[in-house]
């Protein structure tokens, strides 16, 4: 599939997440909690020829719009992504990913002793430091292959 | 200080410390002097695993402050075996109590319990976490001793897992304290309190042989090196028979060289350094008191 067939099948209101680091398209999706059992209708290009970034994966999920919040979430594992909400088929909004401070709920400590393991009322709560992320119950930092921690709840 | 509660030796400041370290002074001139500042409250103990001395510590640094304690017992014989959370077993706690102490097998325990409560919190160990005051009671014993700037300290043996070695480490960076680790290869600096020590300017330095700065330090920090970190006896014995201190080792150090240990010690400190005027870890045990005394009637 080209890039060019994939921007003509266009969608009606939704999202469009574009640029997306080669191969994360997925992890995309985990991150998002979107695996179609509500119903959305997603489609996925993974390893698209971008002149960009050489390749690139391209996610279209329709009838929802992302929030801010889970846009920076995006931003830990596709720096580079850019974000389009279409409405009407018309891109109703550009949105920017930023380096959020703090990821709350998204990933799980890997640390098996860390409190947020334990049957606690506690959401996982990662800040965002230079080189990855660090629980900030234990402290313990996630430096590489981020999308291998997100909380599969 | 500025925070309610004491979870990590991360959050304290030059600031925070030096009050602390500084009533505990007043306390160590003049106990008698605060026998009743704390009269009719209580200090709740929740030890979720058994560390007699430092419970036995803040329960007489309460009533030396003429405040009493509760205690949850030990898990066994309390209802949290019947599977209630963390969260809700001191939500009820603080009912009881104007501050509670905890210590819990879990890293992370202490900072999300005080985010259940609105009574002051004070970390007495979260797994191989944090232990701020025995951080403060390890200031305390250095400032004592040297002061806590324009030093040079020793920190040796089980830096990995040694939790007491991570706080205090963290917490010299508020100093001008310049630090030495030294350990077996295995048993080097976590790679997230190597990144903290870092962010935080300090001056770090790592080997595996103590002869190479024994005779520049101020103070020798020595800690415990266990045997279930190996996977043999004969591998432990090799290693541990290395960083062990006598008499003779410490010939090449300076006659102001601070030896501390946060005790319990096996054989990693022969029992003749006790005679010489470089042991201080018993000192370093009795300033628990004072440190943690003031620690209360800081945060109550
Ligand atoms: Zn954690």
């Amino acid at each position: 599939m080209s890039d060019h067939q994939l921007r003509v099948s266009k969608i009606r209101n939704g999202t469009v997440i574009d640029h997306v680091t080669g191969g994360q398209a997925l992890n995309v999706l985990a991150i998002l909690g979107i695996d179609g059992s509500a119903g959305e209708s997603v489609s996925v290009g993974v390893n698209v020829p971008s002149d960009r970034l050489g390749r690139k994966d391209i996610v279209k999920v329709e009838e929802r719009e992302l929030s801010q919040s889970e846009v920076d979430v995006l931003s830990l594992i596709a720096p580079e992504a850019t974000i389009n909400i279409i409405r009407e088929y018309e891109v109703a909004e550009k949105l920017r990913v930023e380096r959020p401070d703090l990821v709350t709920g998204v990933l799980s400590c890997p640390n098996h002793n860390c409190i947020t393991n334990a049957n606690e009322p506690v959401e996982s709560k990662f800040e965002v430091v230079d080189d990855g992320v660090r629980c900030t119950y234990c402290g313990t930092i996630i430096r590489k292959r981020i999308a291998e921690h997100l909380d599969a709840s | 200080m500025r925070q309610d509660h004491l979870i990590s030796a991360h959050q304290l400041t030059r600031e925070d410390v030096e009050a602390v370290l500084d009533r505990a002074s007043e306390i160590a001139a003049d106990p008698a002097a605060f026998r009743t500042r704390r009269a009719g409250e209580v200090l709740a103990l929740c030890f979720f695993e058994p560390s007699t001395r430092t419970k036995m510590s803040f329960d007489t640094a309460m009533k030396r402050l003429g405040g009493d304690t509760v205690d949850m017992g030990t898990v066994e014989s309390s209802s949290i075996t019947k599977g209630e959370t963390l969260a809700d077993t001191v939500r009820v706690i603080e009912g009881y109590a104007d501050a509670i102490v905890l210590r819990h097998p879990s890293e992370g325990a202490a900072k999300m319990a005080a985010e259940f409560v609105d009574v002051p919190l004070v970390n007495a160990g979260d797994g191989a976490g944090q232990h701020p005051t025995q951080t403060l009671l390890d200031l305390f014993t250095i400032r004592e001793n040297h002061g806590l700037d324009d030093i040079t300290i020793g920190v040796m043996g089980d830096l990995k897992y040694g939790r007491t070695v991570h706080s205090l480490a963290h917490a010299l960076t508020n100093f001008d304290a310049r630090q030495h680790f030294v350990s077996p290869e295995s048993l080097r600096l976590p790679r997230s309190v190597r990144y903290d020590l870092h962010e935080a300017g300090a001056q770090v330095r790592e080997h595996t042989d103590l002869e190479e700065i024994l005779p520049e330090l101020d103070v020798l920090y020595v800690t415990r090196i266990q045997r279930e970190r190996f996977p043999d006896e004969n591998e432990y014995r090799a290693v541990a028979g290395q960083y062990r201190i006598d008499a003779e080792t410490l010939e090449a150090a300076s006659d102001e060289l601070t030896v501390m240990h946060p005790l319990p010690r096996v054989d990693e400190i022969a029992p003749e350094v006790d005679e010489t005027a470089h042991a201080r870890y018993f000192e370093q045990a009795h300033n628990g008191i004072p440190v943690r005394m003031a620690l209360l009637d800081t945060l109550l």
